[in-house]
């Protein structure tokens, strides 16, 4: 019978176990995590950190699910080496397990920029990190989160959403830049200063101090003016304090975020021999040079790319699944379309695929409404949408995704994608207005004509004409129109209803 | 002096003058939806019916059909709280199928006309032969949701004593048996709407997925009309913007085939918004804990990415459900009709659960049964697996217990047979029977993958078709046999709340047919001897009660007394002074412990996605002048000019960029077969999708026959398609 070694219980690997399960009720199963506690799912640490989720509501599997699929998981079992030539991997207390097929799921871990003070900073990565951060924020006066890619934007909003004054550092010159353009990472960041998070931009961090965040000199821009006004607690009495060298600045704060982005942990695959370049490097089945050996979630490298949301990760672990089970011989990964879903309370974005393109190198659809905090774009290449912006609430983004998802013809009419309610048509004509043909009475298939020539016969209220033709009897819905058409009539005649 | 009105409604003439009064008829039921509408029907002469006009408040007067003598008139009962006065342009015209024209009125043999002993004494000769050659699951039979309690039971009972077959499955395998299932793994227990209908009215929310009552059941929506205009909001779950979410305060628009998933983003949301009811859950159900893990996986952005559903619809979604003080959650064919029906059934009994709904007076889970007796149909054993009283056939005690009734030793009774598609797709195959009695059901034209059907019919060495017009399915027939419908015998129906009905027999019957009953004896007396088999439906209903006693729908203490005097009686109903069940789950649910379980369940993809070839999702649907196949509802000419012929409905981007014209001509092209149709073109519906009605030969050319794992589904509300303009 197939051994299987999961090393990695996160997103990738605990979804791998439960996709393997599903398709093999027999092959053995061992899963080794890092982290002591049951897996939980990481895309939602945000909501915990916000308070929209206890940390109870993230976990993924429990103890009895492991059980009763005859699952060996050995949370806090570290994973220190792989034997290759026995297939075996050894564990910090010394145990050798062996397997058939081995899968790294090994995930990543924060980076830590090499600041002085940096151990004072918490970094935002694991359900340990967000338990940290908010025992902290439990006393803190004022937190600053470093680094304003979509996690230090996330945890921006969930700290000021729980009433901490916020400020939010990014060395780039707008949020996000990675997903967004410019304009929409200035809306974007007029949005979350509209919800109490100072935003600076184009800042460089020098030091991280006891008492707050020492900023290189001359660096960054003054908070936006929006910000400056939404937020009562802005710079006057928490900003610019005199203990630096001249020129330095220092924002104050007694909780600091470290959000500076992820790497994938690939010493294992290293160490073992596997090549490694940013991440563990796959073919198209998620194998590694190894074909005992797989890896996917974050720590590993398909055609080049690192991928960093959940998406791909448990589209990987489904491959992997499917031909370590041989479910499906001819599984195969072939990239995933990345779709960046912003989860924070009142700021609604999603952005998708080449944002970044220009005119000059595709088709652009823009509407920008920065008063009310809306920002949309999309990205068109020979018809088909390669990639779009939209930021604010809108029912747009379900078709929108759909689109950049399959790939599927657009619409010659683009802006009818912005603004779906234009397309839907015109609403309903008053009866009134309404030609002889429209049909009134849907349920009892009767129209405006069918009831006025009843009313030249004769019938002048609602219960005359539901007599002649039945409008109005089956679901009851058009008894209105009925009345407005025959009060209409009588008028017209000068007849008393 | 005004001249008459001019009638839209057939050759009646009324006077604006107050009608005179007149003879309200038999008190009984439409012959069409669950909601089993009350309407009386008066024969009478046919110039006295014809000038009467009307009774009581709406003073309209419905169809005028003439019998062999007489005209019968249908005015809507205001005491059947399912459609208050209320009825639907169907229902107003049912008397037309009555009397001679366009009905089957002799027995057809190989084509040419018989007497019935020559039928039946064929049937019987046929059944014989096929029997010795191949045993006894050679003859298989085929029942429909649209039979009596008494029918139905009758043909279970044919099949397993007189037939001795396991073969035996109905079309309501098409109708509800996601929901059924569903709602037997959570509550030990399916009855459609476990509530009276009128507690709709008072509930703050409701959330339907994947149901359009505007359409299938007009008067329906009059109770959804109570509950918002009492402040009540309503919530659609639907991917086309049809005329019931156009009602709706909320609708919610996904892809078809993503329900699952976004009932499971809507659990996420109302457990991580704190609209979970924590102390509901701890007394009153198991299982949650694992629920609520998967759930966790479920998170709104994901849900959004598979279905469409914008995140913030969904959360307003959850809101109003989780704010409201009592709120149902209802489901319909769109969710259940699934090769996962079951599984997307149970996430939106998940969903109810976590809400506290189920088993709470004015709220709750139901399904909204669609065939007029789909809910007695799937009772009383004309299903697979099923024996009376919703027994289980697999069921030792089950079996001694029916075997008793039935006097024969529980050994004799057959096992569970094939459910509806697999016995189709075997029909005429090395394995498969040989020989199929079919009643009340139309499969040519209502199964998956009708193509294929039609081929294993035509492959049979014996079909026998009971039914009063010549459906495409009776033209393949080797022997027809013309029944009476609806108006014309008596019987009960049990209709989408559970309520027991009396249909009761208004008119005579044309000359020359016969009941199904009386076949069903005829047959037996040919086949075993008639008894056992009586022709009287009291008879049949009170040996049901007998079969049924003890059994979860237990109808032990219904009589047609009772539901005469009480408009319908709900079961359980154990004995003759017990009052009925309207709430079935209010101390207690239908489980060993009583409490109602969550099932863990996963979203997966539809069946057959699309890719380049079948570039768009096809899902079917019904219009409001249709019924089921169309046998009936097209033969009335009211109905057809309403709803003259096959459409497909598609969304003004795409019909652009096919160059296709309201009107014009197109081909849908899928996997399975090919249909012609007019364009409809509409901002209804998603781009990414096209709709087609299958009361006409064309629509389930193309569904697709895969099956859910439990219930045995097919897929009919999604498969991929390509669209052509037709030359």
């Amino acid at each position: 019978m197939t051994r299987l070694v999961v090393v990695g219980n996160g997103m990738a690997g605990a979804r791998l176990v439960s996709e393997v399960r599903a398709r093999d009720p027999h092959i053995r199963i061992t899963v080794f995590g890092a982290e002591t506690g049951r897996p939980y799912n990481r895309a939602l640490l945000s909501n915990v950190l916000a308070g929209t989720m206890t940390p109870g509501q993230v976990r993924m599997l429990d103890a009895e699910w492991y059980a009763d699929h005859a699952v060996t998981a050995l949370p806090g079992v570290e994973v220190t080496a792989i034997d290759r030539e026995a297939q075996e991997v050894l564990t910090a207390c010394g145990r050798r397990e062996p397997y058939d097929v081995l899968v790294l799921a090994t995930g990543s871990e924060a980076v830590v920029p090499p600041l002085p003070g940096a151990e004072r900073a918490v970094a935002f990565r694991t359900m340990g990190d967000c338990e940290a951060i908010l025992a902290a924020a439990g006393t803190a006066r004022r937190a600053v989160v470093v680094g304003g890619g979509l996690l230090g934007v996330e945890a921006a909003r969930g700290l000021a959403g729980r009433g901490l004054p916020v400020t939010l550092l990014h060395l780039a010159g707008h949020l996000m830049e990675r997903q967004l353009d410019a304009e929409a990472g200035l809306v974007l960041g007029e949005s979350l200063a509209g919800l109490g998070v100072e935003i600076r931009t184009g800042v460089t961090v020098r030091e991280i101090l006891d008492d707050g965040v020492r900023l290189a000199a001359g660096t960054g821009t003054a908070p936006g003016t929006a910000g400056a006004a939404a937020s009562p607690s802005g710079t006057g009495e928490s900003g610019a304090g005199e203990s630096g060298a001249v020129g330095e600045e220092v924002v104050e704060a007694d909780l600091v975020v470290l959000a500076c982005g992820v790497r994938p942990v690939t010493r294992l695959a290293r160490d073992a021999g596997l090549a490694v370049a940013r991440g563990i490097v796959v073919d198209d089945e998620m194998r590694t040079g190894d074909p005992s050996v797989f890896a996917i979630g974050e720590c590993a490298e398909h055609d080049g790319v690192v991928y960093g949301l959940v998406a791909p990760a448990w589209e990987q672990a489904a491959v992997v699944a499917d031909l370590v089970t041989a479910t499906d011989k001819t599984a195969r990964y072939r990239g995933s379309r990345l779709v960046t879903r912003l989860k924070a309370r009142g700021v609604e974005l999603a952005a998708m695929g080449e944002t970044h393109l220009t005119e000059d190198e595709a088709e652009i659809v823009r509407f920008s409404h920065r008063a009310r905090g809306a920002y949309r774009k999309l990205v068109i290449r020979d018809g088909r949408l390669v990639g779009a912006i939209l930021l604010g609430e809108t029912p747009a983004v379900g078709t929108v995704t759909r689109l950049f998802d399959h790939g599927g013809p657009l619409p010659a009419d683009r802006a009818g994608l912005l603004f779906p309610g234009l397309a839907g048509g015109a609403a309903a004509d008053s009866p009134v207005r309404m030609p002889d043909a429209a049909r009134v009475c849907q349920c009892n298939n009767v129209t405006k004509g069918q009831i006025r020539s009843c009313w030249e016969s004769g019938a002048r209220d609602v219960a005359a004409v539901a007599a002649a033709t039945r409008a109005t009897t089956g679901c009851g819905s058009c008894r209105d129109a009925v009345e407005g058409i025959v009060g209409w009539l009588c008028e017209q005649e000068g007849i008393p209803v | 002096m005004v001249k008459p009105p001019e009638s839209t409604i057939g050759r009646m003439t009324i006077s604006p003058a107050a009608p005179a009064p007149v003879r309200a008829g038999t008190a009984t039921h439409c012959p069409y939806c669950a909601l089993q509408c009350g309407m009386n029907v008066a024969a009478g002469a046919a110039g006295a019916a014809g000038a009467a006009g009307a009774v009581e408040d709406t003073g309209a007067a419905g169809t005028v059909g003439e019998t062999a003598e007489t005209t019968v008139t249908i005015t809507p009962r205001h005491d059947v709280p399912a459609n208050a006065g209320g009825l639907c342009q169907k229902g107003w015209t049912a008397g037309e199928l009555l009397g001679r024209d366009r009905r089957l009125t002799t027995p057809l043999v190989d084509g040419r006309p018989a007497t019935w002993d020559e039928a039946l004494d064929t049937v019987a000769a046929r059944i014989r032969a096929v029997r010795a050659e191949h045993g006894p699951d050679g003859v298989a039979v085929f029942g429909g949701g649209g039979l009596t309690n008494e029918k139905a039971y009758q043909l279970g009972k044919f099949a397993r004593v007189v037939l001795r077959t396991s073969q035996i499955d109905y079309n309501g395998r098409f109708c509800m048996s996601s929901a059924a299932a569903a709602a037997n793994r959570a509550f030990g227990m399916d009855r459609g709407l476990p509530f009276p209908i009128t507690d709709l009215a008072g509930a703050d929310a409701i959330l339907v997925a994947g149901g359009n009552m505007a359409e299938t059941m007009p008067p329906f929506v009059r109770h959804l009309t109570a509950m918002r205009e009492r402040g009540g909001r309503l919530i659609v779950i639907d991917p086309r913007a049809t005329a019931t979410a156009r009602r709706a305060d909320l609708h919610l628009q996904p892809v078809p085939g993503t329900d699952l998933a976004l009932a499971m983003g809507l659990l996420h949301i109302v457990i991580a918004e704190g609209h979970l009811d924590e102390a509901y859950v701890a007394a009153r159900t198991t299982g949650f804990e694992r629920v609520s893990a998967s759930a966790a996986a479920w998170w709104p952005e994901r849900v959004e990415r598979i279905t469409g559903v914008p995140v913030a619809r969904m959360r307003q979604a959850a809101a109003i459900l989780g704010d409201a003080r009592r709120a149902m959650i209802l489901t319909g064919r769109g969710a259940e009709q699934h090769a996962k029906g079951t599984d997307t059934v149970s996430a939106f009994i998940n969903l109810a659960l976590a809400l506290g709904l189920p088993g709470r007076e004015g709220s709750g889970y139901g399904c909204v049964t669609g065939q007029g007796n789909g809910q007695g149909g799937r009772e009383h054993g004309q299903k697979a697996d099923q024996l009376p009283g919703y027994r289980r056939i697999d069921d030792p005690a089950a079996r001694a217990h029916v075997a008793a009734v039935w006097g024969v030793d529980p050994g004799e009774l057959p096992g569970p047979g094939r459910s509806a598609y697999e016995l189709l797709d075997a029909l005429g195959t090395a394995a498969g029977p040989r020989a199929l009695l079919l009643f009340g059901s139309n499969p040519v034209i209502s199964a998956p993958d009708a193509g294929r059907v039609a081929e294993r019919l035509a492959s049979l060495d014996l079909l026998v078709v009971s039914d009063f017009v010549l459906s495409e399915t009776a033209a393949m027939a080797d022997v027809v046999l013309p029944s009476t419908q609806w108006a014309e015998e008596d019987g009960t129906m049990t209709n989408l709340e559970g309520r027991v009905l009396l249909r009761r027999r208004a008119v005579a019957p044309p000359p020359g047919v016969r009941g199904d009953l009386e076949i069903l004896r005829g047959l037996a007396a040919r086949l075993r001897g008639p008894e056992g088999f009586p022709a009287e439906p009291r008879e049949v209903f009170d040996e049901l009660r007998r079969a049924s006693a003890g059994g979860i729908a237990d109808y032990s203490g219904i009589t047609y007394e009772r539901i005469a005097a009480e408009t319908g009686v709900f079961w359980p109903c154990p004995d003759t002074g017990h009052p009925g069940t309207p709430r079935p789950f209010l101390d207690r649910f239908a489980t060993p412990d009583g409490r109602a379980r969550f099932t863990p369940v996963e979203h997966r993809p539809p069946e057959e996605d699309v890719d380049d070839d079948h570039p768009l999702y096809l899902t079917t649907g019904r219009v409001l002048a249709h019924y089921q196949s169309g046998a009936q509802t097209r033969r009335i000419a009211a109905l057809n000019e309403a709803a003259p012929e096959l459409f497909v409905e598609l969304h003004p981007d795409l019909a652009e960029r096919l160059e296709v014209e309201p009107g014009g001509r197109v081909r849908v092209v899928g996997r399975r077969g090919t249909a012609e149709a007019v364009a409809r073109i509409s901002p209804a519906i998603r781009p990414d999708t096209v709709f087609m009605p299958f009361h006409w030969a064309g629509a389930n050319l193309l569904t697709n026959p895969a099956l859910d794992p439990v219930s045995r589904m097919p897929e009919f509300k999604v498969c991929a398609v390509r669209l052509e303009r037709a030359a």
